[in-house]
């Protein structure tokens, strides 16, 4: 069974507007539970519409990895202690960006890119998104692993901090970018580019995050937070998708504008986490 | 086409405007929960997961698309049940 396009899309708005309310009601005490569990109800609408697109050929296979995701969610979400939760949301949310490059990796490896490229269509809007998605998606990955291993307190890891950190940070952001740029302006090369740059991310996300101290970690992983949600979005410009559009981006924003709120709870500066120049190992101050 | 980019502009546009409007006072008790709640519906990448798994993309882009769609289930699944257990905890402790 498939539905018509037009019929998944108007379902879709279904789901976007079940968001919007989702997402209100977790801003108010008496709301809360119930707008997380009409965020859970969106998202379980979006899933079995989208099951039901015509180009989602073989459902099985998919039910498995689904049934494999949602055992292992509910087993953390449910066994972790009270008091790891902050480390757990960050372990969730570098999975979400892990997503991201790899829709958008799967995108280039697929039938549909190779078929545009050949057809020598002009489609650098579709890959500045594709490049988007990766960059902001890998930074999120690696980023919030390893919030999740400094609040977890693994042994492997310690507040690194050396001369030029700050230099070698922009560096890399450069880099990225400037791969990034490659990956738009030689679609032939499309594939070489985009996991180098995904690398290159990934390295950043790591330098960014790991000179932070552990009470500030909650509001880095807010940020990381929105820069998935912006990753989401960036998928949904890859994949013509205005669900994961307006996810996406009400993530991003909500999620920044949080960041923000977080930040002035806990006199930091929003600015310092934007750019990884918060200073290590800052006295704890937590307000929850 | 550009005209449709655009509209996928205005949609992102739009939905920007209104996450950051969504987001007024919000109690302190609050501020962890809203993140974990937030973060799930970000896995809406679940979505794009399952469209590039369950297409016929070939084997690259197969293995990949099934390794994005266990990946954001359990961002999507646990976030939102982490979440609720964060409420749940609240509750009980008024």
């Amino acid at each position: 069974m498939s539905l018509k396009p037009d019929l998944i899309d108007l379902i879709y708005l279904v789901a976007a507007i079940l968001f919007v309310i989702g997402l209100k009601g977790l801003t108010k005490p008496r709301t809360a539970v119930r707008g997380n569990l009409i965020g859970a109800l969106a998202m379980f609408i979006a899933v079995v519409v989208t099951m039901l697109h015509q180009d989602v050929i073989s459902v099985t296979g998919l039910l498995v990895a689904i049934a494999i995701g949602s055992a292992a969610g509910v087993v953390l979400a449910l066994k972790i202690e009270m008091t790891a939760m902050p480390q757990l949301v960050a372990l969730f949310n570098g999975l979400g960006g892990g997503a991201s490059v790899l829709v958008a990796g799967a995108y280039l490896a697929g039938n549909e890119f190779a078929a545009r490229l050949a057809s020598g269509d002009h489609f650098s809007d579709v890959l500045t998104a594709t490049a988007a998605s990766g960059l902001i998606g890998a930074i999120t990955l690696s980023g919030s692993l390893v919030a999740f291993a400094k609040l977890q307190e693994l042994k492997f890891i310690k507040d690194v901090s050396f001369p030029g950190q700050k230099i070698l940070n922009l560096v890399l952001a450069l880099a990225s970018i400037g791969v990034g740029v490659l990956v738009v302006q030689q679609p032939g090369h499309a594939n070489l580019w985009y996991w180098l740059m995904a690398a290159l991310a990934t390295g950043l996300g790591i330098l960014l995050v790991i000179s932070i101290g552990g009470a500030d970690m909650p509001v880095v992983i807010a940020l990381l937070n929105s820069y998935s949600g912006l990753a989401a979005s960036a998928t949904g410009f890859v994949l013509n998708n205005n669900l994961l559009i307006i996810a996406g981006s009400l993530v991003g924003a909500s999620g920044l504008i949080l960041t923000r709120i977080m930040c002035d709870a806990m006199n930091r500066s929003l600015w310092a986490v934007l750019f990884g120049t918060m200073q290590s190992g800052g006295s704890s101050q937590s307000d929850d | 086409s550009a005209s449709h980019l655009i509209l996928l502009l205005t949609v992102f546009a739009l939905a920007v405007f209104l996450g950051v409007e969504i987001i007024t006072k919000i109690p302190p008790t609050l501020h962890t929960p809203l993140m974990s709640g937030s973060n799930a519906i970000s896995g809406i990448t679940l979505v794009g997961a399952i469209l590039a798994a369950g297409g016929n993309n070939g084997t690259l882009a197969s293995v990949l698309g099934f390794s994005a769609v266990v990946c954001a289930t359990m961002n999507v699944v646990g976030g939102f049940v982490v979440t609720n257990r964060m409420l749940a905890m609240f509750k009980s402790r008024k």
